[in-house]
Formats: C-alpha cells, sequence, structure tokens
C-alpha cells in the first residue's frame, strides 16, 4: 500500500467517520437501530450537490445538507413516537422514501461536481499544499464536531438522551418525555449523517443515488470497531473510539482491494466484519 | 392534597379476560400522610399506584392532586410532582451513567432541562451532601457507573433520586421486596428518613404485614379492587398481624392469599 492510498483512506475514514457519529447517538446512545442512514447520507449529498451546482457557497451548502438530514430524522422519529410504528421500519419507510426524494431533489440519479467549487477547491486554491489540504480541511471538521458532540452530552438534556436509551423507564420517572428525546438523538443523528454524505460527495466528486446502499453496516462496522479497539469508558473517548473505528475500517477496506478482492464483494465483506464482531461476546461466553 | 374519586380501572374490557383491576375506589390523601397498603394477590394495589401516576388511562373517576386534575395526564407529566420507586431495583437508576449524572438528573427535574451543563462544582456538592445521609461510601464514588452498584446501593440511590426534588406525593411499590433482609430493613429506615425530614406525602405498597403497620400513619387495605379498611392513627397504633388478618377474613370469608406475605409474617 503506498502513500497516495493510506491518505485516501484516512481521507475517507474522516468524512465518513461524521456518519459513524450519527450511528453511534442513534445505535448506542438511543438504543435505536435506525436505518435512515441509507437514506439521509445520499440525501446530504444530493442537497449539497443540487446547491453546489445552483452556485451557493461550498460551506452554506454543507448546512443545508444538515437540515435536510435533521427533517429526515424527525420523520422516522414521528413515525415511531407518534404513529409507533417499530424503530426498524420506521427507519426502513423513511429511507425507501427517501431514494424518490433524493431522485426529486438531484433530479436525476448522479450530479457530477467536477469544475464545480468545493470546501476542497476552496482550500486548495488557499494554497494548502497536498496533502494537507483534504486532510486538514476534514480534521478540523470533524474534531469540532466531536467537540460540540461531547459537550452537548455533557448538557443536561444530553444526560437525559443518553438516560433514554439507557432506561426509559428511569427518563420517565425523571419526569422527562422519552419521545421527545428520541425524536431529538433522530434529529442530530441523521442531521450528522446527511453532513457526512455532503462532504463525501464533495470529496469524490460527484453525487448519486445509490452512495447510501450499506450505509448503517458500514457505520456499525465503525462503531463496533471503536469500542472494541479504544473502548467507551466515557463519552469523550467513545466518540474518540468511533472516528478512529472509522478510519481503521477504510482501511482495512483499502487493504482488502489491494489484496485482490473485488469492489463488488465489500458489502459482503462488511457485512461479515460486522456479524463477527457483534457475536464476539457471545462466542467468548459459549468457550467458557 | 391527593383526591381519588370513583376510580375504575378495567384491563382487557370487552374480552373474556376482563378484569376490573380497580372497582370504584375513594380515597383522600391528606398533606403529611404516609400510607402503607396491604392486600392479597391481584387486590389492585399496584394498579392504584400505576393509575395515580399516569401509566395507563382511567376508564372512570379523577384524580386530583393539589387541586389539579392529573386523571389523563401522562406519565412523564405527572413524574414532574410525583416521585417512584419500583420493586425492581434496576428500575430507576441509569446502568451505563454514573452515580453524579443519574443524580444531576434527579435535581434537574424540578427545572426544564437545559444546555447547561449536567454537572457542576455546586451540583456535586449537593450531591455529596445528600450521598452522606444514606452513609453507603457512594459520595466518594461520584463517577462510578451505576451498573457497578449491588441491588440494595441502587435502590438507595433511587430512592434519594425520588425524593431529592422534593415531590408532591411518593409512590413506592413494593421497593424492598427484591432485596436481601439486611438490605431491606436499610433501605426502610432511609425510607422512613427521607420521607419525615422533607414530609413528603407517601403511599407504600408492602406485602410486610409487620413494615406495614410500624411504618407510616394510616393503613390501607386492599381487596378485589376495592378498599376494605382505612385504618388511621391511634387505632393503627394498636394494630396487630393477627388482628389485621382476623379483618380480613371477615371482609373477605376467606383466608387471605398472599404467598410471600404469609411467609412473611
Amino acid at each position: 500500500m503506498n502513500l497516495s492510498f493510506a491518505i485516501t483512506s484516512l481521507e475517507q475514514g474522516l468524512a465518513f467517520g461524521i456518519m459513524a457519529l450519527g450511528v453511534f447517538i442513534s445505535f448506542r446512545i438511543l438504543d435505536f437501530a435506525d436505518l435512515t442512514v441509507d437514506g439521509s447520507l445520499p440525501l446530504g449529498a444530493a442537497v449539497s450537490a443540487r446547491l453546489l451546482t445552483m452556485g451557493m457557497n461550498p460551506f452554506l451548502s454543507l448546512g443545508a445538507a444538515i437540515i435536510a438530514g435533521g427533517f429526515a430524522g424527525a420523520i422516522t422519529g414521528f413515525l415511531n413516537t407518534k404513529l409507533k410504528i417499530a424503530p426498524l421500519l420506521s427507519g426502513i419507510l423513511t429511507m425507501t422514501s427517501l431514494y424518490s426524494i433524493n431522485l426529486r431533489v438531484m433530479g436525476r440519479p448522479n450530479i457530477p461536481l467536477i469544475g464545480k467549487d468545493t470546501i476542497f477547491s476552496f482550500i486548495r486554491d488557499l494554497g494548502v499544499p497536498y496533502p494537507w489540504n483534504n486532510l486538514l480541511l476534514l480534521i478540523v471538521i470533524i474534531v469540532a464536531v466531536k467537540l460540540v458532540l461531547d459537550a452537548f452530552l455533557n448538557t443536561q438534556i444530553g444526560f437525559a438522551l443518553r438516560a433514554t436509551g439507557d432506561n426509559p423507564q428511569m427518563i420517565r420517572s425523571m419526569g422527562i418525555s422519552t419521545n421527545s428525546m428520541k425524536m431529538l438523538g433522530l434529529i442530530i443523528s441523521n442531521a450528522l449523517v446527511a453532513l457526512s454524505g455532503a462532504l463525501v460527495g464533495q470529496y469524490q466528486g460527484f453525487a448519486d443515488v445509490n452512495m447510501g446502499v450499506g450505509t448503517i453496516v458500514a457505520g456499525l462496522a465503525s462503531v463496533i470497531i471503536g469500542e472494541v479497539v479504544i473502548g467507551e469508558r466515557s463519552i469523550m473517548i467513545a466518540t474518540m473510539g468511533v472516528i478512529i473505528g472509522s478510519i481503521l475500517y477504510r482501511f482495512s477496506i483499502s487493504i482488502a482491494l489491494n489484496l485482490g478482492l473485488a469492489a463488488s464483494d465489500l458489502k459482503l465483506l462488511t457485512a461479515i466484519l460486522v456479524i463477527i464482531f457483534l457475536s464476539t461476546p457471545r462466542i467468548k461466553k459459549a468457550l467458557r | 392534597m391527593l383526591k381519588v374519586k370513583n376510580l375504575e380501572k378495567i384491563f382487557y374490557r370487552g374480552t373474556p379476560n376482563e378484569n376490573i383491576a380497580i372497582n370504584k375506589i375513594d380515597l383522600t390523601v391528606n398533606e403529611g400522610d404516609f400510607i402503607t397498603i396491604v392486600g392479597s394477590n391481584g387486590a389492585g394495589k399496584s394498579t392504584l399506584l400505576n393509575s395515580i401516576a399516569g401509566v395507563f388511562p382511567v376508564e372512570n373517576g379523577t384524580i386530583i392532586l393539589d387541586n389539579e386534575d392529573i386523571t389523563k395526564k401522562s406519565e412523564y407529566k405527572c413524574a414532574q410532582e410525583i416521585g417512584r420507586v419500583f420493586q425492581n431495583p434496576l428500575a430507576g437508576t441509569s446502568p451505563e451513567m454514573t452515580i453524579e449524572e443519574n443524580l444531576s438528573l434527579a435535581i434537574s427535574k424540578s427545572n426544564n432541562l437545559s444546555l447547561k451543563w449536567g454537572l457542576s462544582k455546586h451540583k456535586r456538592e449537593i450531591m455529596r451532601k445528600h450521598l452522606e445521609k444514606i452513609d453507603l461510601g457512594l459520595e466518594k464514588r461520584l463517577t462510578t457507573k451505576v451498573k457497578l452498584l449491588s441491588g440494595g446501593q441502587r435502590q438507595a440511590l433511587t430512592l434519594l433520586m425520588a425524593t431529592v426534588a422534593n415531590p408532591r406525593l411518593l409512590l413506592l411499590d413494593e421497593h424492598t421486596a427484591a432485596l436481601d433482609p439486611a438490605t431491606a430493613i436499610k433501605i426502610k429506615n432511609l425510607t422512613a428518613e427521607l420521607v419525615n425530614e422533607n414530609n413528603i406525602t407517601t403511599l407504600m405498597i408492602t406485602h410486610n404485614m409487620e413494615d406495614a403497620i410500624k411504618m407510616g400513619n394510616r393503613l390501607i387495605m386492599m381487596d378485589d379492587g376495592q378498599i376494605i379498611y382505612d385504618i388511621k392513627a391511634e387505632e393503627k397504633e394498636e394494630l396487630t398481624i393477627e388482628k389485621l388478618l382476623k379483618m380480613f377474613e371477615i371482609k373477605h370469608g376467606g383466608k387471605f392469599n398472599n404467598d410471600r406475605m404469609l411467609l412473611s409474617v
């Protein structure tokens, strides 16, 4: 594996790391297996790409993606908390609807961004040399997201959010609505996933309606790798772990590709990886 | 302060399994009352507490807490004024969060949630003071995750969390039943201490006749969805387990059937 390959993996790990943080919120903090992310990742890319073709400032387009993702999360939250549809199905319904919506947003299945102003062309034009341009920008963004998230999860509302996934009965006894907390968590989660989608779209130079397939599994893989490698003693360590997990995940995929694995087999490989990690505790127990 | 009027709760209404859990109950609880509730299996004790706490809608009747009709209020809204401790010592705390994070939620309960820090120096001081009172050494373990505590420690913490925000009403549903005898005694003493200190109006279900007689200023006996005895002050002082069982048999026309209760006599 040469250096540029490593840098690409690192950059992808950072860009998708924000998605993994979103999955961490729904899957770990809320204990809500939210499949919306397969739709909200391309939603973020679609909104941002469409706005870029209309000449919007690339940084502002990230904000638009965040808002769109938040809406997607709110829909899933509405289906689950108000219409009482099971979490898994709520996510699948939103994800499926988003496929059509993403096509509407883009107006076609794919928007190329070659030659358009993106946040990456912006930093390159500032004269930051390769490989620091993309890396620096992505690191600044993900560190900012991580710090804001850490801070939020240590506020009163953040505590309530964490307890909601851990023991909903307790949070109701504390006079807090578990429904509001779920709603809030899903909005934040999908807002982050859409931000990640927008970054990935600008980074790879196109938005594609199919780019979300398997997002949840990749996100889970990152979260779990992070827990195994870094641990989860505190929120700050856990979110750090998720980012490192995302980077390690992208590296392992690059290595697998380098070893001659067909790109079409990647999803299978990822799924098997997640199965192994998820079942390890049980297998260990059985062997004891 | 708490007025329950003509309360009726029917489970599986209109099906062959229809079960009238609460059959037109009237109950007036005065400010500062500490009422123990006893009764055989299926008498409706827990259903009564759950109805007051807004866990499910009731078929008929009204529940008024301090002149406010809370009959139709949802569980979490009721909880803003009502503290609860359950039989399961794991039910009242968040295991993956630390002692201080759990307590912080309880202390914030009286305020609206905000984006202020969940913990502060001032808050920690208040917590230490409260934890010192329950005398389990938890004040030195603020950053320990709650899942590492024993059942008794967790129940003590739950009790503290339920009372720290000075609720108008405290509902205890056999909250010492799942603990070992020595721990149960500790939690009972702590209950009496916290309730007396803050003068919290309390309803406590217990399967232990002795506790029911010893604790509190008023005893209610339920049977078949109704309150069959409401024994107050002096009359309660003179109560014995034998008397209580006899009273039950007169009204019920049969032996008392609460296995755990008879075992604990």
